[in-house]
């Protein structure tokens, strides 16, 4: 131990790696680019992983859409080829059946699905948007991002079918001068004033939605568009610890059963499950990450070895100067520890330029992409991992510097001298 | 300072065994410059290879300044090494990539001593070998007798009760051989213990007394005038 702290050995150790230079730069480029691919790749995996999780961090998870369609098989005296509506009520027996859910929103839209978008007229200005009838306990399976001063629809709204809308940034741009406050404003949407409540700020990954959609409760819009107890589609988020694919099951179950459809018929309901895909993606990610942990551990061991060789090579080289120094009266164990702290010493060297290096790409990497439309973000390689790898060099580095520091003193002094 | 009791040394090779050695008593008193003369394969390396615990005796004793040399492991021989010897070779050994004064100073790192004293050690014996403008360049730049002085340096840095030459002629013209001489002589004078192996009998007739082997024994030991080199140098 006295010997790792010399500052002595040290100086020598520097000597002959500073004055090796050719073979100090080869050997050190093998770990470093061993290193660097580690870092690089996982660096990229969690840039993936975060920019997926962030196209998904404003929805619930565990949520999933359904809707009906028509029916493919004839029951109970019902031709095939029944078109199918989801009604209010469907909710309530559902949330009473399916223990499993934990909101369930019924939306519904005018714009989306086929038909034309609503009219909004703002004094001399007017355009066509998307209109959606809504429930507040939407916002607990999307989260709407509500700017300073507004809100979303509340259970007041509901209750007494106030005429109140949340207008998107887009909407507010094309309508609205720039200094003017939409809160409090007034528009016409298909011929009825509402009064705007809110402006929502938009975030991606949310299906079919954009940034110019405006929300009106639930119970306006029935009225408004004369829509009764129809219900476009349901939005369903299930508990954190629930299974989302039986989730659905069993709500395409009950919905067939209340609707008379053939249990058997798949194609009257469709549906949309996030979780599922979200799993998927996850799932990806997390391959991706191992995929990256591997390969950059397998190209880190390559290096590794690559020093091992060249120390192996160096060492024959040096067979020479190790007589001398034996002769001169380097006792084995000084040989050995001073190869074998080459290796760390070059191992740990070129790691670290490495992991600069890799950083600097990561960072060039997340520059380029920022405003790309691409899931990657702050890719980052955790603290855990990179100590690891370092830890895992300085071992490898010990190790594989034990070979060529075993032949080194394995070769008698005499020999060594000897040897022209 | 060295004594050396029937000593026997073969080599296995393969199926057959080399007795290289076959019984040599030997002893050097202090002050002394010996050169063991013989025609190669006479066993004249091989004994100064004993003499420098870089191999080992098979039967005898040595004794080195009274300290019984047997049974080494390579630890303790590195450290007798260190200690008690040192070494000139044929080829000089140098270490390339160190400049001269750092291969001076080599033993002395060995010798954990400091590195600024072991500089200002290594630049005195490099001063004394007249090469203290060279010190900071590297063998490369040297030539081979410059090469061979800056070893001599070396082997004296560590301060040794006996030095151990290995033809340290043998790489060089005769101009550069006695201007080596000369050195080796100056050292001696100032009561140093030197062993030569040569087959160059001018060499040979510079120290004080000459070994001469054959086959594995010692056929002549003599005493003689020495040839001061000093005569040849200008």
């Amino acid at each position: 131990m006295r010997f790792i702290f010399d500052s002595n050995t040290w100086q020598e150790i520097f000597g002959s790696i500073g004055k090796n230079r050719t073979r100090t730069i080869i050997t050190i480029i093998g770990v470093l680019w061993g290193i660097f691919i580690y870092i690089a790749l996982s660096g990229a995996a969690k840039g993936l992983d975060n920019g997926f999780e962030e196209q998904f961090e404003n929805v619930a998870m565990n949520s999933l859409f359904t809707w009906a369609q028509t029916t493919s098989m004839p029951y109970e005296g019902f031709k095939t080829g029944r078109p199918l509506q989801l009604k209010l009520s469907d909710v309530t027996v559902l949330e009473n059946r399916i223990p499993e859910i934990q909101y369930i929103a019924p939306r519904n839209v005018k714009g989306v699905f086929g038909g034309s978008p609503g009219l909004i007229v703002k004094g001399t200005k007017s355009g066509s948007y998307n209109v959606y009838g809504d429930y507040p306990v939407y916002t607990k399976i999307a989260t709407k991002k509500i700017y300073d001063g507004g809100r979303f629809i509340n259970d007041k709204d509901i209750e007494l079918t106030r005429k109140v809308c949340v207008i998107g940034e887009r909407t507010q741009k094309e309508l609205y001068e720039k200094e003017e406050n939409p809160i409090g404003t007034f528009l016409r949407i298909d011929n009825i004033y509402f009064q705007v409540v809110g402006v929502h700020k938009f975030t991606p990954g949310g299906g079919f939605e954009s940034d110019s959609d405006i929300y009106i409760p639930f119970t306006t819009y029935r009225k408004l568009y004369n829509t009764g107890d129809d219900v476009g589609w349901l939005t369903i988020a299930a508990y954190d610890d629930a299974d989302v694919v039986q989730v659905e099951k069993d709500v395409k179950a009950i919905l067939k059963s209340i609707h008379r459809v053939d249990p058997r018929d798949e194609r009257a309901f469709g549906s949309f499950n996030l979780g599922e895909v979200f799993t998927r993606i996850s799932g990806f990610a997390n391959g991706l990450t191992f995929m990256s942990l591997v390969v950059g551990i397998a190209t880190i061991l390559a290096g590794v070895i690559g020093i091992g060789n060249i120390l192996l090579i160096s060492v024959k080289e040096r067979t020479k100067e190790l007589g001398v120094r034996r002769a001169l009266g380097a006792t084995p164990r000084e040989v050995k520890a001073q190869i074998i702290l080459e290796s760390v010493f070059l191992t740990m060297i070129a790691g670290i330029m490495g992991i600069i290096l890799g950083a600097i790409t990561l960072y060039g990497i997340n520059m380029g992409t920022e405003d790309l439309d691409f899931p990657y973000t702050n890719p980052t390689v955790p603290i855990p991992y990179v100590l690891g790898a370092l830890v895992i060099m300085v071992v490898l580095g010990t190790l594989i510097g034990l070979i060529p520091a075993q032949r080194a003193v394995s070769i008698k002094p005499i020999d060594a001298l000897r040897e022209e | 300072m060295i004594e050396i009791k029937d000593l026997h040394k073969s080599y296995i090779m393969g199926k057959n065994s080399l007795h290289v050695l076959k019984g040599i008593n030997f002893s050097v008193q202090e002050g002394e410059l010996v050169a063991i003369m013989g025609s190669s394969g006479s066993g004249k390396s091989t004994l100064l290879n004993i003499l420098g615990m870089l191999d080992v005796l098979d039967e005898g004793s040595y004794s080195l300044d009274n300290v019984p040399i047997k049974n080494l492991n390579e630890t303790k021989a590195a450290q007798y090494r260190n200690k008690f010897l040192g070494f000139v070779f044929q080829s000089f050994n140098l270490i390339n990539y160190k400049t001269a004064l750092e291969n001076v100073a080599l033993p002395l790192y060995y010798q954990r001593v400091g590195r600024k004293e072991r500089n200002v050690k290594a630049l005195r014996y490099l001063e004394q070998v007249g090469l203290k403008e060279w010190a900071s360049h590297l063998p490369s730049e040297l030539s081979g007798g410059q090469k061979q002085r800056v070893a001599i340096a070396r082997a004296m840095a560590a301060e040794p009760k006996v030095l151990l030459a290995d033809e340290p002629t043998g790489a060089l013209d005769s101009k550069t051989s006695y201007e080596v001489m000369d050195l080796i002589q100056k050292i001696n004078d100032s009561g140093n213990t030197i062993l030569i192996v040569t087959h160059e009998p001018d060499i040979a007739n510079m120290c004080k007394r000459v070994v001469h082997l054959k086959d594995g024994v010692i056929v002549e030991d003599k005493k003689i005038t020495q040839v001061r080199a000093s005569q040849y140098v200008k």
